[in-house]
């Protein structure tokens, strides 16, 4: 099996001040950190009435498809993605070729002002996601050795 | 691949249904989704075409309950299971922790069976895994139906190693969830194996 993503208290904090702080500077409505495969990790600002999990999945897929799209045109990756709509603009990018950072922005920033500022927390993100790779590599102890044959069936009783 | 979270205390799988074109993939998702309690389950999502067939997936987000404090959270997706739809199925593997191959009972689509089997195979080895070595469970489904095959021509010509096999009919949501809960238990199985 692949290496697993895991995420400490220290980095989630670290990630969530990241996108807190991308969601102020750029003027956002809404910001949100999701692992590649569609896991969402962190998000900032308005985000009580956006379904987060559908919004996780459905923006891995698409940035699975349009990878697809990328290597069959021999790229390597598109790294960014911009969706216009009505009252919503999507901003997709990929960072360290791990997470998706998606901005959700509408008339009160613009694409430059969210691709500035995206530039900004793209750095900070790819240092902690470096920090929580080694960070995963020294910590085989993981909750996970301590799960028994009964907390599984345990979980499965009717 | 799994995503453990110390910070939200959740132990987060991506699960993946698998087959030919309708032998009822879309069909076991939505019978978990109508079947389970509101405060268990998230929005379904079926990325499907004007006639209902999958265009790239479905998905289904599902909490099972609490292990030691953390919270596991199952993320079912289905693939396109048309033959032309290979590139988004390929897509769909990536990061899968367990699959479940939905097998066409019907005696006409022990081809499709076969086929599907294969480039299931062929798919997982692109991204790196091995079959043989994945939570992997079958299910035998429309068992229901007149001209469904023997359980042993379907052992016989899908199911070699001797996996974990359950009859269904998606249906009416027989084997759905016995199905479902097996291969979520071979993948915590599994996960604590790898550490």
């Amino acid at each position: 099996m692949q290496n697993q993503l895991v995420m400490f208290e220290e980095e989630q904090v670290l990630i969530n001040a990241i996108c807190d702080a991308l969601y102020k500077d750029a003027n956002a409505k809404a910001v949100l950190c999701i692992d590649k495969n569609g896991q969402a990790i962190a998000s900032a600002g308005e985000v009580e009435s956006l379904d987060i999990t559908s919004l996780s999945s459905l923006t891995a897929g698409n940035v699975a498809a349009t990878g697809g799209i990328a290597s069959l045109l021999s790229e390597k990756e598109f790294a960014g993605q911009f969706h216009e709509g009505e009252n919503t603009n999507v901003h997709i990018s990929i960072i360290s070729s791990r997470v998706i950072l998606l901005v959700l922005f509408d008339g009160r920033s613009s694409l430059g002002l969210v691709r500035l500022r995206v530039k900004r927390a793209t750095k900070g993100l790819a240092e902690v996601l470096e920090v929580l790779e080694k960070k995963t590599a020294e910590n085989s102890n993981s909750i996970l050795a301590e799960i028994t044959d009964d907390d599984i069936d345990n979980l499965f009783n009717d | 691949m799994s995503f453990i979270n110390y910070s939200s205390r959740e132990i987060n799988c991506k699960i993946v249904y698998y087959g030919p074109g309708l032998c009822g993939k879309t069909t076991n998702l939505q019978h978990i989704y109508n079947k389970t309690n509101p405060d268990a389950k998230g929005k379904m999502i079926s990325l499907a075409t004007e006639t209902e067939r999958t265009l790239f997936f479905d998905f289904l987000p599902l909490s099972l309950g609490e292990i030691r404090g953390f919270k596991t959270r199952f993320h079912l997706y289905t693939v396109p299971g048309q033959v032309f739809y290979d590139a988004s199925r390929k897509l769909i593997l990536k990061g899968v922790d367990g699959v479940v191959f939905v097998a066409d009972s019907q005696v006409e689509r022990i081809e499709a069976n076969i086929e599907s089997l294969e480039n299931l195979k062929e798919n997982l080895e692109d991204q790196g895994y091995d079959l043989d070595k994945l939570p992997y469970v079958i299910q035998y489904n429309k068992r229901d139906l007149p001209n469904a095959s023997s359980r042993e021509e379907l052992d016989a010509e899908l199911n070699p190693n001797n996996v974990p096999a359950y009859d269904a009919c998606a249906v009416t949501g027989e084997g759905v969830f016995d199905t479902l809960k097996a291969v979520a238990k071979l993948v915590l199985t599994e996960l604590r194996k790898g550490q």
